[in-house]
């Protein structure tokens, strides 16, 4: 065999001085990290399951359904409050809205990433805005949901003992087990944070963005890298949405 | 240079930029040494840390094993040290759980995790699979003050009025969860939580920086197989932290959640002092799920760098091949898959539905495989090999002996119905102790001995090293082979005193002659201690390569600098264990020697490559 070109080392995809995934070591260490996060929101939805299987599912017709802590609550008569519909009964309607929202803003951050792929400053400053605004307004829909939530119906529920309690927190809850309550507060807190620490992220990127630092740079992989995790935490939502209205 | 042409990442290019220039000699003392992002730096901060972990936790022990020893013994001369934990002459039973919780803990997650992956992960992975440094310095750097950060807060806990954590290293709720319980889980359960939140993120910022390193900056020629088995151990250690130490996170801040802030995720039906709590709904079998789907992986977090450590000194020193090469990365990917679904065997008596215990029991019985298979191949590497006895590879043979010696018990253990009678005694206590405890440690003082002059570019004295092996191979030995017996005689684990008990009477000797074994083998270690510390000074110097190692490290300078290799990184040609190859010129062929210089020892399918 011809001993000049032997002296090489081999060259394969994984023999070494290349990057067996075409991936850059900041974008790997991202999908890790939200390998890592995904065993996180494992263990939290793995509680939720636990919990409400160890609890009593309603068992009637659903008209005649009202919140009692014997039972895990149907989300449909929970969740149907809407913004400025005072008392109408809308179910999941609020929630749907708020999934569309985040999804828009998946929708948006790819246009972000693609641009940024075009080494098109304007369009990724246009497309990050939007995706912006729509994780905000998110976020806004959450705390709006959360309010309610807190402040709960007028009926409220009646306890044995004759006393009237409205809303839910950590250690009570007028919509059934307090562990519900809990299990909301926790699991929509936790991605609410996974939320919020993305639109921090995103408005670093855009800063930078704006100051041409990536356009310097010559690539825009911060942007994608934002992006992975930006989708994660939609991926999440998707997955806490069915748990807890659908199921 | 290799890495430079290989991404069109800037970050990279600077960085590596950065390291081309050897000029490092005059950067100030405090980002040498303090806020360095010097893999090998960061790597000699873990093990003077793991180190000082070591020796508090080996302490706390002694203290146990002298109430346990000697029931009847005072406790006055420690006053000065212990204070108000001595109360007329006996140590405060309370003390005494918080005791057993520390060293658990310490051990467990600060020496074993921190101190031997945070060591060996950080200083072996670069010099190994020939890179400049880690992927991400500044990551790395991050997981080292994390880590520091966690154990300040871990060792102020220690200085509580009311104590530190005291129900035990797997804090089972409710008795962590109420602070009403006992002192312990009052403020030091919360600094316990809080330090092993931040531990949990170091080990995160350490994990993804390990794995994306193996799999991105490996040199030219380094393909998968042609890893020495530290890197594989590493990098699948790494991969399992990373899948199971966020659900350890997840269910700390439930926890912590139940704790602070009212919820009942744990909790349902308590009462105490008479007094009904308002929570209900929760369960504490959940935690124990949640606890052990880290704490099963975690003992294999713990005995797989280790293994990884051994097979390379096991090699080295009998100048052979290490035996089954590519079945010993199929065990390693064997146990850590398998380490993720048998978790619910320390569960075994806790009401799990029994059939679930069966499920459980199978998976864990064929862990059992990729182990032996492990056993075998080190066994059969070390069979008619040349034997150098250094320090190292007494330390390696002794892991094999007390790795087999440990994980015999656990094939009884890991039956469900056995361990009805077995669970929580002393015999769990001997078997963990010897197959993940002491094995691990084995690992690490191999690993230390083996790799010191790499660290230090100085020798460790073998004298004093031999004299350190075979007290602690020996205090090994007495302290847990008796404690078997102890355990299948009934002694339950975690209690303060047995002389309220007639039928345990018989067997005050044998705690007396444990509880002495472990002191002097705790003693023991201040001879490696002072090897340690002296040699860094005073030590013989080392050479290039001290071992006739295959492996890229040896072929740095003796003191490597930041970037480790002056010149141009070295490419890989073959596989780390060409040791003793017929008609070599010399008994070992580094990796970076192409197959064209070694035409008079290359195999028939390796004339290819000549």
């Amino acid at each position: 065999m011809n001993t000049t070109t032997l002296e090489q080392p081999r060259t394969g995809t994984w023999d070494g001085g290349n990057e067996p995934f075409k991936a850059s070591y900041g974008k790997l260490m991202m999908w890790f990290f939200l390998l890592s996060d995904t065993f996180t929101f494992a263990a939290f939805l793995t509680t939720y399951g636990f919990i409400r299987h160890s609890h009593h599912a309603f068992t009637g017709s659903h008209d005649t359904f009202k919140f009692s802590v014997d039972y895990w609550p149907v989300p449909d008569k929970v969740f149907n409050a809407f913004p400025g519909l005072h008392g109408m009964d809308l179910p999941l309607a609020f929630v749907a809205l708020m999934t569309m929202i985040l999804i828009l803003s998946s929708v948006t951050m790819v246009l972000a990433v693609e641009a940024g792929h075009r080494m098109d400053q304007k369009d990724v400053q246009k497309w990050l805005l939007w995706t912006i605004l729509f994780g905000s307004c998110f976020i806004g829909s959450q705390v709006w949901e959360w309010t309610h939530f807190i402040h709960g119906t007028e009926a409220g529920m009646t306890l044995v003992d004759g006393t009237k309690i409205f809303g839910a927190n950590l250690v009570q809850n007028q919509y059934g087990p307090p562990l519900f309550a809990d299990l909301f507060f926790f699991i929509t807190g936790f991605h609410g944070t996974h939320v919020l620490s993305g639109i921090v992220l995103l408005i670093i990127i855009f800063i930078n963005t704006v100051n041409g630092t990536y356009q310097r740079r010559g690539h825009y992989e911060m942007v994608e890298k934002v992006g992975l995790y930006w989708h994660f935490v939609d991926l999440v939502w998707v997955f806490v949405f069915t748990f807890f209205y659908l199921v | 240079m290799a890495n430079t042409n290989i991404t069109a990442d800037t970050d990279v290019h600077a960085a590596h930029a950065h390291h081309e220039h050897d000029e490092h000699h005059d950067e100030h003392w405090l980002f040498k040494y303090i806020f360095s992002q010097d893999h090998k730096m960061i790597a000699k901060q873990f093990l003077i840390m793991g180190i000082f972990w070591a020796f508090l936790g080996g302490a706390l022990s002694s203290l146990f094993r002298i109430q346990l020893g000697w029931p009847e013994a005072s406790f006055s001369w420690l006053e000065p040290i212990l204070g108000q934990w001595v109360e007329g002459g006996k140590l405060n039973p309370e003390f005494f759980l918080a005791l057993v919780t520390m060293h658990g803990t310490i051990m467990v997650f600060f020496v074993l995790t921190a101190g031997l992956s945070g060591t060996f992960s950080n200083f072996l992975i670069p010099l190994q699979i020939g890179a400049r440094d880690m992927a991400s310095g500044f990551m790395n750097m991050l997981s080292f003050w994390f880590f520091f950060l966690s154990s300040i807060i871990m060792f102020v806990s220690l200085f509580l009025q009311t104590g530190p954590a005291a129900a035990g290293w797997t804090i089972y709720p409710p008795l962590s969860a109420l602070p009403q319980a006992m002192p312990g889980s009052g403020a030091g359960m919360t600094y316990w939580l809080v330090a092993m939140a931040l531990f949990i993120i170091s080990q995160l910022l350490g994990g993804v920086n390990y794995i994306t390193t193996v799999i991105n900056l490996r040199t030219r020629g380094m393909s998968m197989t042609k890893m020495p088995l530290t890197i594989w151990a590493f990098f699948l250690t790494a991969v399992l932290g990373l899948l199971s130490f966020p659900v350890l996170f997840a269910a700390a801040l439930l926890l912590i959640f139940d704790r602070s802030f009212g919820t009942s995720f744990y909790l349902s039906d308590i009462y105490v002092a008479g007094q009904a709590l308002p929570n209900t709904g929760g369960s504490p079998i959940l935690f124990q799920h949640l606890f052990w789907f880290l704490g099963h992986p975690e003992v294999y977090i713990v005995i797989l760098p280790a293994m990884g450590l051994v097979s390379e000194v096991l090699a080295t020193n009998a100048r052979k091949p290490i035996f089954g090469y590519r079945a010993m990365i199929g065990s390693i990917f064997g146990i850590a898959v398998l380490s993720l679904v048998v978790w619910a065997h320390h569960m075994f008596v806790s009401g799990m539905n029994p059939f679930l215990g069966s499920v459980f029991m199978f998976l864990t019985l064929i862990i059992a495989v990729p182990s032996a298979v492990k056993v075998f191949n080190w066994l059969a590497t070390l069979w008619r090999g040349n034997i150098v006895f250094t320090t190292a590879m007494l330390y390696a043979i002794g892991f094999v002996s007390i790795f087999i010696s440990g994980g015999l018990t656990g094939i009884l253990l890991g039956n469900s119905a056995v361990d009805i009678q077995l669970h929580n005694t002393y015999f769990v206590v001997a078997h963990f102790h010897l197959v993940m405890g002491s094995a691990a440690f084995f690992g690490m003082f191999c690993g230390v001995y083996h790799w010191f002059p790499k660290m230090f570019g100085r020798m460790m004295d073998e004298k004093l090293g031999y004299v350190h092996f075979w007290l602690t191979f020996l205090g090994v030995y007495l302290v847990f082979i008796p404690m078997h017996y102890v355990g299948i005689a009934g002694f339950p684990r975690r209690y303060y005193s047995f002389t309220a008990f007639e039928t345990f009477s018989q067997f005050a000797d044998l705690n007396m002659f444990i509880s002495a074994a472990a002191i002097l083998a705790f003693l023991g270690q201040f001879i490696f201690l002072f090897n340690f510390i002296y040699s860094i000074y005073r030590g013989r110097r080392a050479s290039m390569n001290p071992w006739h190692s295959n492996t890229l490290e040896w072929t740095t300078p003796v003191n490597p600098g930041h970037g480790n290799w002056p010149g141009e990184i070295p490419a890989v040609y073959r596989w780390p264990y060409d040791y003793s190859k017929p008609g070599a010129a010399e008994d070992f062929i580094p990796q970076n020697v192409p197959f064209s210089q070694t035409e008079s020892s290359n195999l028939p399918n390796e004339r290819d490559f000549e």
